[in-house]
Order: C-alpha cells, then structure tokens, then sequence
C-alpha cells in the first residue's frame, strides 16, 4: 500500500500532538501510532509541568535555566536549556487556552507546587514551579492535546506500528509502517517525518512506563545508520511502588511526604541536607540503594519507606488522589494508616535520538542534519535534561521541541520536493514480517525479554561497573543470538499483536547494546550514570556527549562537545 | 494461587464461530489480571490478542467483561475473581479477534459531541480565571479515560446502537460545565437528540463499570437538567 504525504508523524503522545497541532493547515499531514492516541504513556505523568510563571512566589526562567543545567550535572546543552525555559510559560498558558483543567489558587490562577531539584535564587531552597491539574496533569495534557487535534480534524493512522525509516540521497524519504488491523505493510511517502514515539523503560524489569515503551522508534533510526545520543544516561525514579514499578509521583514529596529506612530515619538529612527528599532524583535512588545495601532497607529487603501520613486525607483526596488509589489497589494498603513501599524504578531515557533546537535529527560531530528527519519527545536528546531529568521538565520537552519540530518541519515541506523512494521502499520490513511468520524456531520471546530485563536491571541500573557491563556485552550477545531462533505462534495477519512484540523485543536488545556501550565506555560517574569504579565526575575527560552508531563489528562511539553559555560546571551539592 | 482463565476467544481468520478457552495460571493473588493474560499469551498460546498498554488503569486499553462485569484487566486482582475467572469482550460492539473489539464507532460518538473547549471571546495573555470552585463543578467528567466500559455495558446502547452512550456525555459534560467553555448550547442542542442524553433509563450499569469511579448517572442527570431549565 502506498500513500503520500507532506509531512508524517510517528507517535501521537504528547510531542506528537504538539508538532501535529503546529503542523495542521500547512499540508498533507498524517500521525501513524501504535496506540489509539488517548491511551500513550504522557497520559500517565502526574504530578506537573515545570513552569516560572511565579504564580504562587517570585520565579523566573533563569532560576529554572540554573536547575535544569545544575540537576543534569552539567551535560545538559544550554542553549536548548534557555529555550525550554523560556518557552515553558507561553506553553503553560497555550494549554490553558486550550482548555486544560489545571487546579486553581484561591484566586483563581493555575496552581503551582514544589518538585525535586527546581529551586529559588539559584539553589537557595525549593520553589513552587511545577503547574499541575491534581496527579494527573499528563493525562489533562494529552487529553487537551487530542482534543484539539479532533478539532483541528488531524489526520491520525490508529494502529499502525512503524516498522521502517526511508533514507535516500542522504535525505528522509519517509517511514514504512504495518497496520494492525489488517496486517498490510505501508509505505509513507513523505517530504518530512517527525519521531515521536517515546521512551523505553521495558528494557528494564521494573519501570514506570507501559508495556508499549519498548524504543521503537530509537531501533528503526539506529539501524538505518543514525546515533543515538547519550544512552548511558537512564533515570531511576525513587519511588516506584514495590515490585510492581508503578510510580508513585515526586508530587507526593512535593506536598511534603518523607523517605524512611527500616530504623524510621528520614535518611536524606544524611545524603542532601538542603533539599532533603526533594534532591534531584539520580541522588535519592542512590541513596535508597545506599540504605540498603546497608542493610537499612525495610526487613532487610530491598525498599524503603514513603511516608505521607502526616498529609492527611484532604491532601490526598485533593491533590494526589490517583497515587492514594493506587497505593490502595495494588498494595491493597491506605497510604494514610501505614507508609508505602517503594524502590527506585525505571523511568526515563535521557538519551535519544540528537537533534538541533528546531528538532532536526543531527548525525555526526559536528551536528549535520539529516534533511527531513525530525525527532520530539523521549525518543529525542536535544539534549535538555543532561545527564539527569528534573521532574516536570519532560512535559515541557515534548510540547516546547514538539512544536519546533513541527513548526520547522512545516517550513521544509513548504521549500523541498518529495525525494525519489529508495528501489523496494518496503523491502526490508515485508522480508522482517515474512522470515518472522515462517520461521520455525523455537526460543519463547517472552524467555529472551525476561533475561533481558533481570540483566540490564542489575548490571546496567543505578550503579554500574566495568566488570557487570563487560558481562552485559556477553550477555547481550548470546540474546541476539537466542533471538535469531525466536518463534512467532501467531501466523496470522489481523492483529497480529504477538508478531508486534517479537519486533518490539528485537529493537530492544538493539538498544540495550547502545546503552550498555556507552555506559562502559563512560568512565566517571554524572548525573544518573553512576560507576562504582569511577566515582567521581570528570570534566576535562568527559564533559562531552556520546554517539552511538550500529557498525557491523558492534557498537562504535564517538563524542561531540556541550554547549555551555552561562553556567560553568561546579560541583553538585543540594 | 492457581487460577483457571475461561476466555472466550474468537479468530475471525480461523474460526467459524467463537469457543472457550481454559487456561490454568499459576500466580500470585496480588497479580493483576492482566498479567496472568500476559502470562498466557507470552508462555502457553501466543494467539491470545487483547490491548493493553500502561498496566495500572490510566490508558484505558483493557476494559473487557470480567465475570460478567465490565473492568480493566489490569485493575483487577487475582485475589478478587477467585479460582476461576471468566474473560470475555465487552459488549455491543463488533468482536474482530479475541477480546478486542472495534473501537470506532465509539470514539465517532466521541466525536459527535464536541469534545473540545469552545471560546469567541479574546484570550488573555496569561491565563483564564477560573476559581477552584468552578473548577471543582466538572472535576469529576475530566478523568475520563475513554475505555468504554460505561458505554458496553448499558443495556440503552445495547439496544439502540445508535444511542452517543455514557462516555460521549461524560465527555460532554465535562465541557458544558467548564466556566471557560462558550459552546454550551451547541453541545446541548447535540444531546437534546433522541439519540442523546434521553435514551438514558437511569440503568446505573455505568456507574458501576467505571474505572475510574466517576459518578456517570449523575453527569448524564446534571445535563438533562441543563437541558430542560435551558430556554424558560
Ligand atoms: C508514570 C510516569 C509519570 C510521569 N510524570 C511526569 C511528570 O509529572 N512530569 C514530567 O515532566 N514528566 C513526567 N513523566 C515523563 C513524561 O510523561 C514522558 O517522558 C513523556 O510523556 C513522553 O512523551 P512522548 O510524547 O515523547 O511519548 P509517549 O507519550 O510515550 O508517546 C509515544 C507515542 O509513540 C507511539 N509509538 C511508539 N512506538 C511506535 C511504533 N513502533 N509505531 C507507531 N507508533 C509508535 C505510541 O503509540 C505513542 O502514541 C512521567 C513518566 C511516567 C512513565
Ligand atoms: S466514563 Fe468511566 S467507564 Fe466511561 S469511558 Fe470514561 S473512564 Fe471509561
Ligand atoms: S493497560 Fe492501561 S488501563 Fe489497563
């Protein structure tokens, strides 16, 4: 099946909305998702969107600018730094014109509360940034986001799961997508395509994020000979519900819920006297860690304590109500009678795919664009966050470099021609589905997936060292080559859901080698990257970037320089 | 806990009509039902097709008839169902492969009302006042999660499937009651239909299937309400 357009976009969470939504009226435009657009993953964010709107007490984007730069441990660029910053409040009022329920002051303006890591005057104590709409601002954000994309009549391919990117004459020619519901393989001939397909947390075994963040769209641009930026860099949120990974927002330490160990001790005086439970989140996962290798972890075991009692019910109900019923249904447990337990999860890639400031996917050293090529959101390394996200600023990425992204993208497909489809545009994807649906292996997908996530868990997670990643390497090796003899149950063509995950387990383990690579290669500790044979930061070896390129011999790194304007690396105390 | 799932499974490219699938699960009684789906699909027969996606009931992927009762697979305990557990799709609309069904004409009734906020009036350069008690009025309709539970399992619907159903007015009122919103009277004049709010018999399946405990009967009275205190 062939179908073209101007412009096509990949991903319909909130990034993709964003550049859909700045996109609409300047061509042909599609989005292809996986998913019906309401049920993405920016639905489930929670507790804000960090904003100096200074509603509730004097703010201003440089003190933002500083947190930002400061809670990413100096890798974040600045230049893009300062653009989110600024750009985060008109994208606070757009929302609101658009019709986002935020909560309310008493007199009537969006409601602001505090969020680990963002601070007043530069580090001086905490300060209400974060704009929220109760525990459920993502979902506020995406419904907003899709209801004016039905209003704007956005052009959406539901269920239809990217299978391949086109690149031809150095230019992006398109995408090659498989629609689920009939298993016909497409190609999207397009002038523009812009990536927004999200993260993928489920490399991991326990994660905050849906089954469906498998890094789609960072394994399709990986094997078309694109890098992946900064890949090393995973956020491990503190409080992830026990075992189970569901995450229990920063918001509930933002209304002043406290960290215990197994002795009652809020432990974070000892670890970040300043800011206590609301330092950055890189800081207090390691600290949980720290308790309990401790052997301060609850029973021995390996969590601790969130304790909000003390909130009292009208603040749960008012303004955490999604977590307290969480807490209630899957811990079986009232937040308000007995502390939660919780362990650091899985959270956010701070790599990505690198792009400029108009959210065009850059290749190399020295930032060459890939004409046509877009990327927004977690798929994307603008990079913003560093080597460590701040909570809140992740909704601000997707909407600020969403709209660039579509913005810029609307100008190139008004100045540039449809470039000639590669020979056999579909190819590669009809050869992957067919060899997948024949085969006769006999390895269980589901085996793989489940080493791989035990594995990068414990050898590529809060803390790693040369001697656990060298085994990941192997590790990773003997998955691909498992996964060479992986079988596909379902032969048939309509909703073929299993033959998806196979795919999607296959982009995995690609990305995983990306991760573990760069991790390896990293030999110091910053932000979340954390090495226990490398402690400490090392600015004159590594203030720089990573680039990891798919070669046939591996995975081959090269580096590429921060762009640093106002703020000099110091070191990072809170 | 050992958990026999009955699923009713269906593969319009197989089989001629559908059939019953038993499946026993070894599990915790803490799991979630989806995850003992999961379990099946990934370790005993691969076919198994079901959406799914956020597994903890924010997305709105797996609503399906759970013992009779519509719920997310992934807001229910095993511990809850008991040893034996019967899965089937929800109800009113088509079946196109196990327990997932076609999904478009609910969101086209989605559609249909308008779901979006409606303004004339100059937007300000910062943003619009609104009191956390105007606030306060449609807080309930704004957790929507378009999972269709409320719709398939109202008998109304089932009946005339014509009929917006439950989540198109939820929708609806979460718009009608925003102080912001201008567009009030086309919403209604939409819901004054005799496929609108009217063809609600006030059953309160709705209410119950909810996910998110939103109070559904009540929203659908407050703009039957609006509707007749409209043009005295
Ligand atoms: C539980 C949780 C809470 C969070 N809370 C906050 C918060 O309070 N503040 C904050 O700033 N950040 C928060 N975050 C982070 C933030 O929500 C995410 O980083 C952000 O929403 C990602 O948006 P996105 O648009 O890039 O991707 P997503 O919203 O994940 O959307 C990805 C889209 O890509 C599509 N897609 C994926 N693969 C394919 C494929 N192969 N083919 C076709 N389509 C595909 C999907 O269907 C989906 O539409 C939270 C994250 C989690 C998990
Ligand atoms: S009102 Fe409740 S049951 Fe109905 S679609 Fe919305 S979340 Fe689902
Ligand atoms: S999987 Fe998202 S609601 Fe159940």
């Amino acid at each position: 099946m062939y179908q073209r357009y101007d412009a096509v976009i990949v991903g319909a969470g909130g990034a993709g909305l964003m550049a859909a939504l700045n996109l609409a009226g300047h061509g042909h435009v599609a989005v292809i998702s996986k998913l019906y657009p309401i049920r993405s993953h920016t639905g489930a964010a929670q507790g804000g969107i960090g904003a100096a709107l200074g509603n509730l007490e004097e703010d201003h984007w440089e003190w933002h600018m500083f947190d930002t730069v400061k809670g990413g441990d100096y890798l974040a660029d600045q230049d893009a730094v300062e653009i989110l910053c600024r750009e985060a409040v008109e994208t606070v009022y757009e929302l609101e014109h658009w019709g986002l329920p935020f909560s309310r002051t008493p007199d009537g303006k969006i409601a602001q509360r505090p969020f680990g890591g963002h601070t007043r005057e530069y580090g001086k104590a905490p300060v209400r940034r974060s704009c929220y709409a109760a525990d459920r601002t993502g979902h506020m954000i995406l419904q907003t986001l899709y209801q004016q994309g039905i209003k704007n009549q956005v052009h959406f391919y539901n269920e239809f799961h990217l299978l391949d990117l086109l690149i031809e004459q150095g230019r992006c020619a398109g995408v090659v997508a498989l629609c689920l519901a009939t298993g016909e393989i497409y190609t999207f001939h397009a002038k523009a395509v812009i990536l927004a397909t999200g993260g993928c947390g489920r490399i991991y075994r326990v994660t905050s994020n849906a089954l469906a963040l498998t890094g789609d769209g960072m394994a399709v641009a990986l094997r078309r000979g694109i890098p992946l930026e900064d890949m090393e860099f995973f956020q491990f949120h503190p409080t992830g519900i026990y075992k189970l990974g569901i995450l229990l927002s920063e918001a509930a330490r933002g209304e002043g819920g406290i960290l215990r160990n197994r002795d009652g001790e809020r432990f974070m005086q000892r670890y970040a006297p300043t800011l206590l439970d609301l330092a950055p989140r890189d800081m207090v996962s390691r600290a949980i860690y720290r308790e309990v290798q401790q052997g301060r972890g609850i029973d021995g075991k390996n969590y601790v304590h969130l304790d909000v009692r003390h909130l009292g019910s009208e603040v749960l109900d008012q303004k955490l109500p999604d977590i307290t019923d969480f807490v209630r249904t899957y811990l079986g447990i009232d937040p308000l009678r007995e502390p939660v337990p919780v362990q650091p999860t899985a959270h956010y890639a701070m790599g990505g795919l690198p792009t400029d400031l108009e959210g065009r996917v850059v290749i190399d050293e020295k930032n060459t664009p890939l004409p046509g090529l877009y990327a927004a959101g977690e798929v994307a390394c603008v990079s913003v966050h560093g080597a460590n996200r701040l909570g809140t600023n992740s909704l601000v990425d997707i909407l600020v470099f969403g709209r660039r992204a579509g913005r810029h993208a609307g100008k190139y497909i008004e100045e540039n021609d449809w470039v000639p489809l590669p020979p056999s545009p579909d190819g590669p994807a009809q050869d992957l589905v067919n060899q997948l649906l024949s085969g006769n292996g006999n390895e269980r997908a589901a085996a793989i997936r489940d080493t791989l996530q035990d594995e990068m868990m414990d050898k590529a997670g809060v803390f790693r060292e040369a001697k656990g990643l060298e085994a990941m390497q192997q590790k990773l090796r003997e998955l691909r080559q498992r996964y060479r003899q992986v079988k596909v149950e379902d032969r048939g063509r309509k909703y073929n859901t299993e033959l998806l995950e196979v795919i999607e387990l296959g982009g995995m383990i690609e990305i995983s080698e990306a991760l573990v690579a760069g991790a390896l290669a990293r030999q110091e500790s910053r932000g979340a990257h954390s090495r226990e044979d490398f402690p400490k930061r090392d600015d004159p070896g590594w203030l720089k970037h990573s680039l990891a390129y798919q070669t046939p011999k591996g995975i081959e790194l090269k580096f590429k320089p921060v762009t640093i304007t106002k703020f000099e690396p110091k070191e990072r105390k809170y | 806990m050992k958990v026999t799932l009955k699923i009713r499974r269906f593969n319009p490219e197989k089989d001629e009509k559908p059939w019953w699938g038993e499946y026993e699960v070894e599990a915790e009684p803490t799991e979630r039902l989806l995850d003992a789906l999961n379990y099946v699909k990934w370790y005993v027969d691969g076919t198994l097709t079901y959406r799914r996606s956020c597994a903890h009931g924010v997305c709105g992927s797996d609503a399906m008839l759970i013992n009779g009762r519509n719920a997310l697979a992934c807001k229910v305990l095993l511990k809850s169902v008991g040893n034996k557990v019967t899965v089937e799709p929800m109800r009113g609309l088509r079946v196109i492969k196990d327990l997932l069904v076609d999904l478009e004409p609910f969101f086209e009734k989605y559609k249909q009302v308008k779901p979006y906020l409606i303004t004339h009036s100059l937007t300000p350069e910062k943003e619009r006042m609104q009191s956390p008690k105007e606030r306060e009025v449609f807080d309930d309709t704004t957790r929507c999660i378009l999972c269709a539970a409320c719709t398939t399992s109202c008998p109304s619907f089932w009946a005339n499937p014509e009929y917006v159903g439950p989540a198109a007015i939820v929708n609806a009122h979460r718009f009608i009651f925003d102080s912001r919103d201008e567009g009030r009277e086309e919403r209604l004049e939409i819901l004054n239909s005799s496929d609108g709010v009217w063809r609600c018999r006030t059953i309160f399946n709705c209410v119950d299937a909810c996910p998110r405990g939103i109070n559904v009967t009540r929203a659908i009275g407050e703009v039957k309400k609006a509707l007749l205190f409209r043009k005295v």
